[in-house]
């Protein structure tokens, strides 16, 4: 098995005017399965076939194990790209489906039966290799379809959106699937989505990248708690965290009628207003009393849970964002207040992320 | 809720439309360029699956993932597949983005969003195509009997398509046979694209963009004629080596088309040269770099932009007939025998492509009776009258005219050719079993005397 680094790995296309991917730095352990993830155009499939020794890389190195692969040919690398599109071959039994890709690479008949097999009994396809795939129900031909990969037993899996096509609950099952079959593989994979959900779900650690630059590369957990700065807050997370412009005075950060206290020292040269950033489960909702008044527009009853949508009061907030996007908070889904209401928002202590309004950046721890 | 307020049509008024109005007020969304109300008679609150026979064109198709079906509607067919909607918003584009850029490729014709069954569960969107006539999948071709060297035809052919796409700039993500129509092309094949859901378009592609292209083609041609071999339908070809022909082809081609070239000042004939050559194998040189060096004892060249379609755009031009590039290269060459023969190499070429128009090509494609008309597209069935002359005239020792040999084809060859316009009365669905995929394409044999 293998580790991965990615070392200031830099990709300028021919003609443009700036890197697709600039100085890329992560370390992937052996057996990990790091996610890349990011809006379109952001640098995931680029990252990739650098990887893969599909792109030249103009910068940087790429290593795997202990070799460094940036001259290698993809032959060389001992990697496999999972295609985003695998057809099933109607004529072909289940067994030659997954094993033709071998003897393309020249593998000897009886290793191919034997990889296969290996592939069908982890993918508890055993009883079905001399069927047709017409015989199987769609999740099995997503397991055939993870099979011609598995047989080739490479150092590094490499997936670029492999589910986008699928259907939502065939999509949900199949990641789940492919989480815990590398798990017990346990070949070091990167895995490309542009749905933070995905990302978030499958990973062991989550890159998240924007223009070409790593934002933050975490766990999912840690992301979510600590998001290193106003981007990946924004991008991780459903409901997205409220991210609202807020003065800066004494002892604080004001929210409505109640203050964070966050020591100035920690605000460094953050200037008069901050963004303060509170997820939809992090905030208390109240009748009355203190907070930041918002007026409802939307309910939206899940059962146990609600959310709420609603607007800040004028003269609130200062930045344009928390005037247009609504605020939008989790309460008890059996008690949820009633639309046109007006409603008390404080956030939860520990439970406030702030950020630097002109950088985007993380203040305070 | 009135019937123009369930069904949201863009960029035209929306028509009374009593089907959609009684199935409950579904607010189908129906995106083209120039959409045809017959669209909302089409049973869109079914999965395409369950649509009834009697509104299916049953023509071949490739292998696929999604349903696909084919519908007939107001005197033409449609090509449908069922797909996610923001899938099928972003193919109908791209198809229409490469259609723009004079890419072959099939015409997107709506996206039907919105869609509900009986019982309000909502359903995957479609992607509404024209079906390109006398377009054959490859699977179509191989249950025909075959020339041996078919596959290798079908991927020269598929290999021309991915150069004229990269050199657009285009990024196909999922190159292979199944996602290629091919239509014939005076004995050869001429390919078109059919599936772009993968694609991506780039003002440039770079060398890796290209050879990942080329990888997945590798790849799923071999997946493809194993396919084939397993059902018993390749004669002799090899898979593997065949799937390697891709490859080779690619980068003959891409090199031909993109190489740069130095020689010695004394050898400028080596310019006209190389357009030449180009323009032989369907190119046309829109911009070449020359640059001479600062001693005045080098050229470098390097063609910068190329078009496809030289001989196409030609004929197009002398005669208005719109046809593939083979073909249009063998009209040309029949036009240049009939100026020779009628001795009028001095005159203007226009005037002379009129008279062969009017006196040969049309009487002779229009000679064909009606019924057989939808065998072989008018080009082609002068491509093959061509070649039946040659037959006639080599068995015969002498010259045959054309007249006496398309009297010969019409009653002894083409009565056997199938009909392709849209190949009726046959499904190889994506998962085609044996039997349905020997017997398909009915050889109609009627002796026409
Ligand atoms: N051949 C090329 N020439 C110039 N720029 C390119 C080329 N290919 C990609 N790019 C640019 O590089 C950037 C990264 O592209 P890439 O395909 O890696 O993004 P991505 O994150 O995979 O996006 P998506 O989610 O849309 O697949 C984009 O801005 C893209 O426009
Ligand atoms: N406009 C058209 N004209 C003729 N044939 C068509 C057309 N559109 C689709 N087809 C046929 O339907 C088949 C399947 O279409 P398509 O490849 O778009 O489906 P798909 O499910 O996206 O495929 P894949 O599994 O490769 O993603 C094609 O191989 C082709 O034979
Ligand atoms: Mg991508
Ligand atoms: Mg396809």
């Amino acid at each position: 098995m293998a580790t991965v680094k990615f070392d200031d790995a830099t990709r300028v296309y021919p003609g443009a005017t700036r890197p697709s991917v600039d100085k890329l730095n992560i370390d992937i352990a052996d057996g990990e399965f790091l996610v890349l993830v990011g809006p379109s155009g952001c640098g995931k499939s680029t990252s990739l076939r650098m990887l893969a020794g599909l792109e030249e890389v103009n910068g940087g190195k790429i290593w795997i194990g202990d070799r460094d692969v940036t001259n290698l040919s993809p032959k060389d690398r001992d990697v496999a790209m999972v295609f985003q599109n695998y057809a099933l071959y109607p004529h072909m039994t289940v067994a030659d489906n997954m094993g033709f890709a071998l003897k393309i690479a020249g593998v000897n008949k009886s290793e191919i039966d034997t990889r296969v097999k290996e592939a069908a009994k982890i993918l508890d396809l055993t009883q079905y290799l001399e069927r047709k795939p017409k015989a199987l129900s769609g999740g099995q031909r997503q397991r055939v379809a993870m099979g011609r990969a598995i047989v080739r037993s490479p150092q590094v899996f490499l997936m670029d959106e492999p589910l986008s096509n699928l259907d939502a609950k065939l999509r949900v099952q199949t990641r789940t699937q492919i989480a815990s079959l590398q798990r017990r593989l346990g070949v070091t994979t990167v895995y490309v989505t542009h749905d933070q959900t995905e990302a978030m779900t499958m990973g062991d650690r989550v890159a998240v990248l924007k223009d070409g630059l790593l934002q933050q590369c975490d766990s999912p957990r840690h992301m979510y708690d600590h998001p290193d700065n106003l981007f990946v807050a924004g991008f991780i997370g459903s409901p997205a965290m409220n991210l609202i412009g807020m003065p800066v005075v004494d002892g604080g950060v004001r929210f409505g009628s109640t203050t964070i206290p966050v020591p100035r020292g920690a605000l460094g040269n953050a200037g008069s207003e901050v963004i303060v950033g509170v997820r939809p489960e992090d905030v208390d909702v109240r009748p009355e009393g203190d907070g930041l008044p918002i007026t409802i527009e939307v309910v939206e009853e899940l059962g146990a849970d609600a959310y709420i949508y609603g607007t800040p009061q004028a003269g609130q907030v200062t930045k344009e964002e928390g005037i247009e996007k609504p605020f939008i908070a989790r309460v008890d889904g059996r008690r949820p207040p009633e639309k046109g209401a007006t409603m008390y928002i404080t956030p939860q202590s520990g439970r406030v992320h702030i950020f630097n309004g002109t950088t985007g950046e993380r203040l305070v721890d | 809720m009135s019937a123009a307020s369930a069904t949201a049509m863009r960029e035209v008024p929306v028509p009374a439309c009593p089907r959609v109005w009684e199935t409950g007020g579904v607010a189908l969304d129906i995106t083209a360029s120039r959409p045809d109300p017959a669209l909302l008679d089409l049973p869109w609150s079914m999965p395409l699956e369950d649509w009834p026979a009697d509104r299916l064109a049953a023509l071949p198709r490739g292998i696929s993932r999604h349903v696909v079906r084919f519908v007939k509607l107001s005197g033409r067919i449609l090509a449908i597949k069922e797909i996610k909607a923001e899938l099928a918003v972003r193919e109908y584009y791209m198809l229409r983005n490469l259609g723009r850029l004079g890419l072959p490729c099939v015409e997107p014709f709506a996206v039907v969003s919105g869609r509900v069954d009986a019982a309000g569960a909502p359903l995957d969107a479609c992607l509404v195509t024209r079906h390109l006539q006398f377009s054959l999948p490859y699977r179509a071709l191989y249950s025909q009997s075959l020339r041996p060297d078919t596959a290798a035809r079908l991927i020269d052919a598929l290999a021309v398509l991915l150069v004229r796409l990269h050199l657009a700039g285009f990024w196909w993500g999922d190159v292979s046979l199944s996602n290629t129509l091919f239509v014939r092309d005076a004995g050869a094949f001429a390919a078109y694209l059919v599936d772009a859901e993968t694609g991506e378009l780039r003002e440039r592609l770079s060398d890796g963009q290209r050879e990942h292209d080329l990888d997945i083609a590798r790849v799923n041609i071999a997946g493809e004629l194993f396919d084939l071999e397993a059902g018993g339908l390749l004669h002799g070809e090899d898979p593997i080596d065949t799937s390697e022909r891709i490859v080779h082809r690619y980068r003959e081609l891409w090199d031909e088309l993109t190489a740069a070239e130095t020689f010695g000042s004394g050898e400028r004939w080596r310019v006209e040269d190389r357009i030449r050559r180009l323009n032989d194998i369907g190119f046309d040189v829109d911009e070449l770099a020359t640059v001479t060096d600062l001693g005045g004892t080098s050229i470098f060249i390097q063609p910068k932009v190329v078009d496809a379609g030289h001989h196409s755009r030609r004929l197009l031009r002398l005669t208005g007939l719109d046809v593939e590039e083979g073909q249009a290269r063998r009209l040309l060459n029949d036009l240049d025998s009939f100026r020779a023969a009628t001795d009028r190499q001095g005159e203007d070429e226009e005037l002379v492509a009129h008279d062969w128009l009017a006196d040969i090509y049309e009487p002779i494609t229009r000679s064909v009776p009606p019924r057989m008309r939808g065998k072989l597209e008018p080009a082609e069935l002068f491509h093959e009258i061509l070649e039946h002359r040659w037959y006639m005239a080599e068995l015969a020792g002498q010259d045959i005219r054309i007249e006496d040999a398309t009297v010969d084809y019409v009653a002894n060859v083409l009565p056997s050719k199938p009909e392709e316009k849209s190949i009726l009365g046959v499904d190889t669905t994506e998962i085609p079993v044996h039997a349905v995929d020997t017997q398909e394409l009915p050889v109609v044999r009627r002796t026409a005397r």
